[in-house]
C-alpha cells in the first residue's frame, strides 16, 4: 500500500531517528531535525517511536494513501487537511483513501513532521531509514521527494480505533510545547565548550548577551548566525575532533554555526558551547531573519530537563496506547 | 587524559600526547582507547569517534556524563588491557598517477621545487596512517606525507572532485570517496570504492590503520574499475 505525492513541496525527506553507529565511519546522523517531534508524532498514530516518518519544510504538499490510515504531524506554523478539514497539529486524523492531505506554509518556524500509521517502509541502510541528502543514500533513493514520487507505506500495529471512524479528529492529542515548536525570538539553553576559554572574557560576554540574526545559508548542516563576531584569542585552525549536531562552531569568520543533522562528523573550527538536547526541537524551527540567543545552563541542569522529558514521554506512550488496545 | 563533555550527550576523552610523538605511537595509543571503550559495550553508548588524539563518544541518556566519565577512566586506568596487542591492519591501495587524474600534480611539485615524477615517487613510496575518517564517509585522512609534498589547500575549492580522488590537503592526504566539493591538491585516482553502504563494514578504511600506495597504469586502472 503506497503513499502518492502530487505534489511533493521543497526539499521533503523520508527520515526517522537518525543512523546511529557509524559515526567513526564519516557518517552523519541525519535523521529529523527535531526528533522528539516526529517520536510524538509516531506515539499519536500508534507506530513505535522510531518508524520513519516525513520531514517537510515549505511549499504545497499533496498526498493520498492507497488505503486507510491514521496521520498526524508536529512542528511549525503550517495548516495541514485532510480531505478539507483542517488537523490541527498533534492531533490524529483517520484519512481514507479518498482524502488528500495538503501541507501549506509555514507562517513561523522552519519545518514540520508527519507521520502514518505503519511508517514509511522504504529499505534500511546502515540501519536506518533516513535520507543521508549529502551523501545521497538511504530515505527515498537518497533525495528529496518530487512530484509524481510513491512510497510504500508499512502495516500498522494496530487497527485504526472505531472512535475515529466517526469522530475524525482523535481525542487524544500530544501536549502543546512538544507539538508546537516554533518562536520569532528563541532563547537556546547551552553548555560550554571546554575549548570556551580560547575565547576570552570579551568573546565569551558577546556570546552570552548578542541577540543573533539566522542568515539565509542556514540548512540541515547548520543554522549560520550573524550579528556579532567572536574572536579567538590566537588565531589559527585546530586539530580536527568530534563535533555533533547542536555543537556550536565558530569559523575563522567569527560568525557561530549551530551544527544540525546533516553536519560533519569531524570539524577543526574552536566550538564556543552546546546546544542541549531539549533545546534542539527550537533550533530546528530557525530560519532567516529570526533572532537568537544562547543562555548557559549547567550540564546537570540539561541532564536532568533531558531525563524529565523521557519520564513525561513515556507516561505519554503508555496513555497513547490504551486507545489502541 | 581528560574527559570533558561535548554537549549533554557526548564527550570527548582527551590525550595529552607530545607534539613530537611519533605518529605511529599517537595512533597506536588512541587506538586502544576507542577499542577499550567499545569492547566494553557500556550501555547507553552508540559511537566512538577517534581522531588524532582525541576520542568522541556518544551516548543516550540512559547514562550520565558522571557515569561515562568515572566508567572509562576506570576502563583506561586498569592495567589488564587486552587490546594493547591489537594487531594494526594495512592496507594497500592502488593509484593512478596519470595525465587527467592530476589535475592539481604540477602545482604541488613547483611548491616542492621537484619534478612531477618526483612527487609520485615520493608520494607512492610513503608509509602511511589513517588519523581518523570524516569529512564524508570513507574520507580517510593520513598522516606520513613527506614533508617536501605539503603542499597548501587551493585558494577556493573546487565545486567538484571527482570520486576517487587522491589529494593533499597542507601536510596531510587523503582520497574523496565519493564526487563532492574539495579543496585539496588532486595528483591521482583510486580506483577502488572507499565508502560502499552495502558493505560490512562501509568504510574501507578505519582509524589506526596502516596504508601504502601501490603505483598503477591506466589499464591497470581501467581493469580495476570493473
Amino acid at each position: 500500500m503506497n503513499l502518492r505525492f502530487f505534489r511533493a513541496g521543497y526539499l521533503t525527506t523520508v527520515q526517522d531517528a537518525g543512523r546511529r553507529g557509524f559515526r567513526d565511519a564519516g557518517v552523519s546522523l541525519s535523521g529529523a531535525a527535531d526528533v522528539f517531534a516526529l517520536r510524538v508524532a509516531n506515539l499519536v498514530v500508534g507506530n513505535d517511536d522510531f518508524a520513519a516518518g516525513i520531514e517537510f519544510t515549505h511549499g504545497k504538499i499533496e498526498m493520498q494513501c492507497d488505503d486507510d490510515r491514521l496521520i498526524s504531524w508536529c512542528g511549525g506554523d503550517y495548516d495541514v487537511a485532510v480531505g478539507g478539514f483542517p488537523l490541527k497539529a498533534g492531533h490524529a486524523a483517520l484519512v481514507t483513501s479518498s482524502d488528500k492531505v495538503e501541507v501549506t506554509g509555514p507562517r513561523a518556524g522552519a519545518r514540520g513532521w508527519l507521520a502514518i500509521s505503519g511508517g514509511i517502509d522504504v529499505p534500511m541502510v546502515l540501519g536506518s531509514r533516513s535520507t543521508d541528502l549529502r551523501t545521497k543514500f538511504g530515505g527515498f533513493k537518497g533525495r528529496a521527494l518530487r512530484d509524481g514520487d510513491e512510497l510504500a507505506l508499512g502495516q500498522p500495529r494496530f487497527m485504526i480505533p472505531g472512535e475515529l471512524r466517526s469522530e475524525r479528529l482523535s481525542k487524544w492529542y500530544a501536549p502543546h510545547p512538544w507539538i508546537s515548536t516554533f518562536g520569532r525570538r528563541p532563547q537556546l539553553r547551552c553548555v560550554p565548550d571546554a575549548g570556551a576559554s580560547l575565547f576570552g572574557t570579551d568573546a565569551n560576554a558577546r556570546f552570552r548577551s548578542c541577540a543573533f540574526s539566522v542568515s539565509a545559508q542556514s540548512d540541515r548542516m547548520g543554522v549560520r548566525l550573524t550579528g556579532c563576531k567572536l574572536e579567538r584569542d590566537e588565531s589559527g585552525d585546530l586539530v580536527s575532533e568530534a563535533v555533533a549536531p547542536g555543537t556550536i562552531q565558530v569559523p575563522p569568520t567569527g560568525d557561530p554555526v549551530i551544527l544540525l543533522n546533516d553536519c560533519q562528523t569531524i570539524g577543526g573550527y574552536p566550538k564556543i558551547a552546546h546546544v542541549i538536547s531539549v533545546d534542539m526541537q527550537s533550533t530546528a524551527q530557525l530560519r532567516e531573519g529570526d533572532e537568537v540567543a544562547f543562555r548557559e545552563v549547567t550540564l546537570s541542569e540539561a541532564e536532568a530537563l533531558t531525563a524529565e522529558r523521557a519520564r513525561d514521554l513515556q507516561l505519554f506512550r503508555v496513555g497513547i496506547q490504551m486507545h489502541f488496545e | 587524559m581528560t574527559i570533558e563533555p561535548l554537549g549533554d550527550s557526548a564527550l570527548i576523552v582527551r590525550l595529552t600526547i607530545e607534539p613530537e610523538a611519533d605518529p605511529a605511537r599517537m595512533i597506536g595509543i588512541v587506538q586502544r582507547v576507542a577499542a577499550t571503550i567499545r569492547d566494553a559495550r557500556v550501555q547507553g553508548v552508540m559511537d566512538v569517534v577517534p581522531a588524532y588524539a582525541t576520542v568522541g563518544v556518544f551516548f543516550d541518556p540512559v547514562t550520565t556524563f558522571e557515569m561515562l566519565q568515572s566508567h572509562i577512566a576506570a576502563l583506561l586506568a586498569s592495567p589488564k588491557n587486552p587490546r594493547l596487542d591489537r594487531v594494526t591492519r594495512l592496507i594497500e591501495i592502488p593509484i593512478c598517477y596519470d595525465g587527467e587524474f592530476a589535475i592539481d600534480l604540477s602545482r604541488v611539485a613547483q611548491h616542492a621545487s621537484l619534478s612531477p615524477e618526483e612527487v609520485i615517487i615520493r608520494h607512492s613510496e610513503g608509509e602511511y596512517f589513517v588519523h581518523c575518517i570524516g569529512f564524508t564517509p570513507g574520507f580517510p585522512y593520513l598522516s606520513g606525507l613527506p614533508r617536501e609534498l605539503s603542499t597548501p589547500r587551493l585558494e577556493s575549492p573546487r565545486v567538484s572532485v571527482p570520486a576517487g580522488a587522491v589529494a593533499i590537503g597542507g601536510n596531510q592526504t587523503g582520497i574523496y570517496p565519493q564526487q563532492t566539493p574539495g579543496g585539496w591538491n588532486v595528483i591521482g585516482r583510486t580506483p577502488i570504492p572507499l565508502f560502499d553502504v552495502a558493505a560490512n563494514p562501509p568504510a574501507l578504511l578505519a582509524a589506526g590503520d596502516r596504508v601504502s600506495f601501490r603505483r598503477i597504469e591506466r589499464n591497470d586502472f581501467n581493469r580495476l574499475s570493473g
